[in-house]
């Protein structure tokens, strides 16, 4: 019974919930029971809610019986990436200069996951403040691969990724600033969706790059990924920057199939760089489309290959600002010093790890006097002929198609020492952020040494119906089973 | 050491080898209900840290939202300065560490501010000068901190407390272009300002409060030549007093360093308003790159060109304008008029005119009793706790007898301490100017019959001595006596016998 509620779908698990088989309180404690056997090889979560998650799903079992009105994802267990911020619950971002810090208020998506009625388990693992790329920069230690835990689970949401492969929940928040959902969920073997800039409100999400990040849900279907999204997304007044329109309907064309629909493969992405096994995930999922009645042609996206090095400029110079404000005066970690300076310059030095202290330098120097034009209004220039490159394949094709991140999960502690080669990971799933449009990762199959490989697909903004209209065609006719195997899987902790 | 500045005066004014180049960045803090960019009361008071939230506290993951009605204050001011209204104006982020600064950046605007190129009329006895405005733009403004055992200086002391009540405050910074040349120029530059400001009613502008502070750029060059010199920048000066006696300073200051062959250093400099002198703040106090860039936080300001529109034509009547309609239109002498309008005192007076009061009286009663009342109780003159209504009632009451210019006077200062209007002040008071003979016959009598010497004295033919004699009458009856009708009495009954 347990283990059939934690392999379940959020749709599943709403079904039999709504069917009265199951009372919430008995999902959620499963899933709490799971967590408890995974985390010690795991270290998805930095925190588990085991009391509020059980006491949320008792209030849905008693509101049920009652007949009052439920949420849409009424007592479905969620794993929530720690940098959305959570009322008067702990929200470290990963690092140590918010050890302690307790949220005075909730974040948007926070508050609308609570009216949805899903239940927070805990606050998952990421590297700090969102940079990086393996959750190896995680302030309390990296999170583990399910499908090999002497792999990193990719990153930042890798804590995220790593609970929803390994059935910790069914449903995982994260958020993307340049891949940050989609190259774990493709690490992982899960599904994972960037949204439209703008479609999830930013308010209470702790910024790294704010013209970049994007809340987004993480699952192992797309229906169940489409259901979460549905929940959170939506205008803001909170945030200038979320879309004014309502969010478009995302369930009722999910089943539409891929007919006659026209893929674009991004074609010069192909050319190196890549993985024999996400080459083959990706002719796999060439093949599937076309079975399916998709026209696949190649298109090209001249500029794409100057993105990295664009978003290299633009997310740094962002988040030097943005983390100037953990001084140690109001909020976080202080450590003392003679003058205001001295204290401040201490606590952030204490505080923040290596990537982000980098990260503020690139980024502090690319703004300042003089190297501004050179820099980040250069940057700014890329991603404006980055959009057009979209808007011109958009006009032959209605998706593109390519990969997500071009290797499979890699060993931790392999390019932690080498930031560019760990930049590189990225390569794929910046364009969609620097153009602010949707992008998808979607499991594709194993790679020769039994690793999940994934696609991406990508869509003009507000295209997130035809996005995961092409995923679900995909998934079923790919059929990848989610379930990690293989010796060094975490499946072996309940063997 | 230092030149007395009221030494330096006159010579500065009258350098004739060096011409003063100044222009003014004044900020206004702006009276909307909530902050710049979060619903938080902008109300002074309240205990420290109490009037913030997530936004102005500057916690993670919060997000500013522009106040719309900072956005209205800020074209209405651009409107009324002459200024272009940007069709698309931004926000950028002013990078710099402050305690006081929640955010450690300001959320401001850089190279495309809400409004340009405006300009207004300054008149002095040096005559009228057009001074351009630069920008208008707006911001946030920072919280304030307050060091504890030193003495409230932040070197040295135990530890440093900061209330951010303050920080998020919507301002408009007006920069002026440096058209101004002397000092006199620059406070008439700055009251002219702040009459336009309240005429709009977008922020009670106090330089002693803070709700309007000055920045002044000072620099000199030969008389004759258009190139500027170096330039030095003069904050904390917090009245019109201290602007003009800071730049006389900084001008003397210039010119001597200037006279004898050194250079003039371009710095930041403070007032001492008790030292009466300018000295630079400490290089770390200054900031050499803000690293501005634009806040991808927030979307450009496009206010509606009919909003802009209407805005424009729901303008309020300008002081300048307001000035010749009291001087052409109500026949008051130009400097009562301009005295009016810079104390905010002309609608006061031509709401007394609208209930019927003469113009002429009117202004004199604000002139003299009202300004003066408001001096000796440190009331700013536009926030005098009188009608129109009541001025005009008071002038009626002195015109047709019922009391004298010296009741006049205690009536007015008895409304301005809240007593009621001047007909409930007269009433409760008994006040009544008395002129009717009869009544006042016993008392007039009573008086001669007491004062038998003084009383011979007017009798043989000496009509100062009539003095103590109505000083009695009038102490017998509160003062309320007419005092014509009680020498008219007196000289009646001491009459030489005919
Ligand atoms: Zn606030």
């Amino acid at each position: 019974m347990t283990a059939a509620l934690t392999r379940a779908t959020a749709v599943e698990l709403l079904a039999a919930m709504g069917a009265g088989e199951v009372a919430a309180v008995e999902v959620v404690r499963a899933h709490l029971e799971r967590i408890a056997a995974t985390e010690e090889r795991l270290h998805a979560f930095l925190r588990v809610l085991d009391e509020p998650a059980l006491a949320h799903a008792a209030d849905v079992d008693r509101r049920r019986a009652a007949g009052e009105p439920l949420g849409a994802l009424a007592g479905v267990p969620l794993a929530l990436k720690d940098i959305l911020c959570t009322a008067g619950v702990p929200t470290t971002c990963g690092s140590r200069i918010l050890e302690g810090y307790r949220p005075p208020y909730d974040a948007t998506v926070v508050a609308r996951l609570r009216a949805a009625d899903a239940v927070v388990v805990g606050k998952t693992n990421l590297d700090e403040f969102a940079m990086g790329s393996s959750t190896e920069n995680s302030a309390f230690g990296p999170t583990r691969n399910p499908w090999d835990t002497s792999r990193v689970p990719g990153g930042s949401s890798g804590g995220s990724a790593a609970a929803v492969a390994a059935f910790d929940a069914p449903l995982g928040i994260g958020t993307d600033t340049g891949g940050s959902i989609r190259q774990p969920a493709a690490l992982c073997g899960v599904v994972g969706l960037k949204p439209t800039y703008g479609l999830v409100s930013r308010y209470g999400l702790v910024a790294f790059a704010s013209s970049l990040d994007q809340v987004g849900p993480m699952a192992r279907t797309v229906t169940d990924a489409a259901l979460l999204l549905g929940a959170v997304a939506g205008p803001d007044p909170m945030d200038s920057t979320s879309l004014q329109e309502p969010a478009p309907d995302l369930l009722g064309d999910l089943d539409r199939g891929v007919d006659g629909l026209r893929v674009g493969l991004v074609a010069e992405e192909i050319e190196d760089g890549m993985a024999p096994g996400v080459r083959a995930g990706l002719a796999r999922a060439v093949e599937a489309l076309e079975r399916l009645g998709a026209k696949v042609a190649d298109v090209r996206l001249p500029h794409a290959g100057y993105g990295i090095a664009a978003y290299y400029l633009i997310a740094p110079s962002e988040a030097s600002s943005n983390l100037s404000r953990y001084d140690g005066v109001r909020y976080g970690l202080r450590v003392d010093g003679a003058t205001t300076e001295e204290m401040t310059a201490r606590t952030r030095d204490a505080g923040f790890g290596d990537e982000v202290k980098r990260r503020v330098m690139i980024g502090t120097h690319a703004l300042s006097a003089g190297y501004y034009d050179a820099y980040y209004a250069q940057a700014q220039r890329v991603r404006t002929l980055i959009m057009r490159d979209f808007a011109a394949a958009y006009e032959s094709c209605d998706v593109l198609l390519g990969p997500t991140s071009p290797g499979t999960a890699f060993p931790l502690g392999a390019k932690i020492d080498d930031p560019l080669a760990m930049y590189l990971n990225d390569v794929y799933t910046v364009p969609s952020n620097l153009a602010g449009a949707p992008a998808l990762s979607l499991p594709a199959g194993l790679d020769d040494g039994g690793l999940p490989v994934g696609v991406q697909l990508m869509a003009p903004a507000l295209g997130e119906p035809t996005l995961l209209r092409v995923a679900r065609a995909l998934e079923a006719e790919l059929a990848f089973d989610p379930t990690p195997r293989g010796a060094r899987s975490s499946e072996e902790v309940r063997a | 050491m230092t030149t007395a500045p009221g030494a330096a005066e006159a010579t500065a004014e009258q350098a004739e080898r060096w011409e003063p180049v100044i222009g003014l960045e004044v900020h206004v803090e702006l009276s909307t209900r909530t902050k710049m960019f979060c619903g938080c009361a902008t109300d002074f008071g309240g205990a420290p840290n109490t009037r913030t939230c997530p936004v102005c506290l500057g916690q993670p993951g919060s997000l500013p939202v522009a106040n719309a009605g900072a956005v209205e204050y800020g074209i209405r001011l651009g409107l009324a300065l002459g200024c272009r209204i940007a069709p698309d104006s931004r926000f950028h982020r002013k990078n710099y560490f402050y305690p006081d600064m929640p955010k450690n950046y300001q959320i401001s605007q850089y190279d495309v501010p809400l409004c340009v190129g405006g300009g207004l009329e300054v008149v002095t006895g040096a005559g009228r000068r057009h001074v351009g405005i630069t920008r208008v733009h707006m911001e946030e403004d920072t919280g304030k901190s307050s060091h504890v055992g030193s003495g409230g200086r932040i070197h040295g002391a135990d530890h440093s407390l900061v209330d951010y009540n303050r920080a998020g405050i919507p301002l408009l910074e007006v920069v002026s272009e440096p058209d101004l040349r002397s000092a006199e120029e620059a406070r008439a530059y700055l009251t002219e300002l702040r009459a336009i400001v309240r005429t709009l009613g977008i922020s009670d502008a106090k330089l002693e409060e803070g709700s309007m502070r000055c920045d002044a750029n000072v620099s000199l060059r030969p008389v004759g030549h258009t190139v500027f010199g170096t330039r030095v920048e003069i904050k904390n000066m917090n009245s019109l007093r201290s602007l003009g006696r800071a730049i006389l300073y900084e001008v003397v200051r210039q010119r001597g360093l200037l006279d004898a062959g050194e250079p003039v250093v371009q710095e930041t400099r403070h007032w001492d308003e008790d030292a009466g002198r300018t000295s630079p703040l400490r290089r770390k106090e200054e900031i050499t790159d803000y690293r501005y860039f634009p806040d991808p936080d927030l979307v450009p300001v496009m206010p509606a060109p009919e909003w802009v529109e209407r805005l424009r034509a729901d303008l309020p009547e300008m002081p300048g304008v307001t000035r010749s309609r009291l001087t052409e239109g109500l026949g008051l002498p130009a400097e009562q008029a301009h005295t009016l309008v810079h104390a905010g005192l002309a609608g006061l007076l031509q709401d007394a005119a609208a209930a019927g009061s003469g113009p002429a009286e009117a202004a004199n009663w604000l002139t003299n009793e009202v300004l003066t009342w408001c001096a000796e109780h440190g009331v700013d003159p536009a926030d005098a706790p009188l009608t129109g209504a009541a001025l005009a009632e008071l002038v009626g009451l002195v015109a047709d007898g019922t009391l004298s210019a010296r009741l006049g006077r205690s009536v007015l200062v008895d409304a301005l301490d809240g007593r009621g209007t001047p007909g409930r002040i007269v009433a409760a008071r008994g006040l009544r100017q008395i002129s009717d003979s009869d009544r006042l016959a016993a008392a007039v009598d009573e008086a001669i019959a007491a004062n038998p010497e003084a009383a011979a004295r007017v009798r043989e033919g000496n009509p100062k001595a009539v003095g103590p004699l109505v000083g009695a009458v009038m102490r017998a009856t509160g003062g309320q006596a007419n005092p014509r009708v009680v020498n008219e009495l007196l000289r009646s009954r001491l009459a030489a016998p005919g």
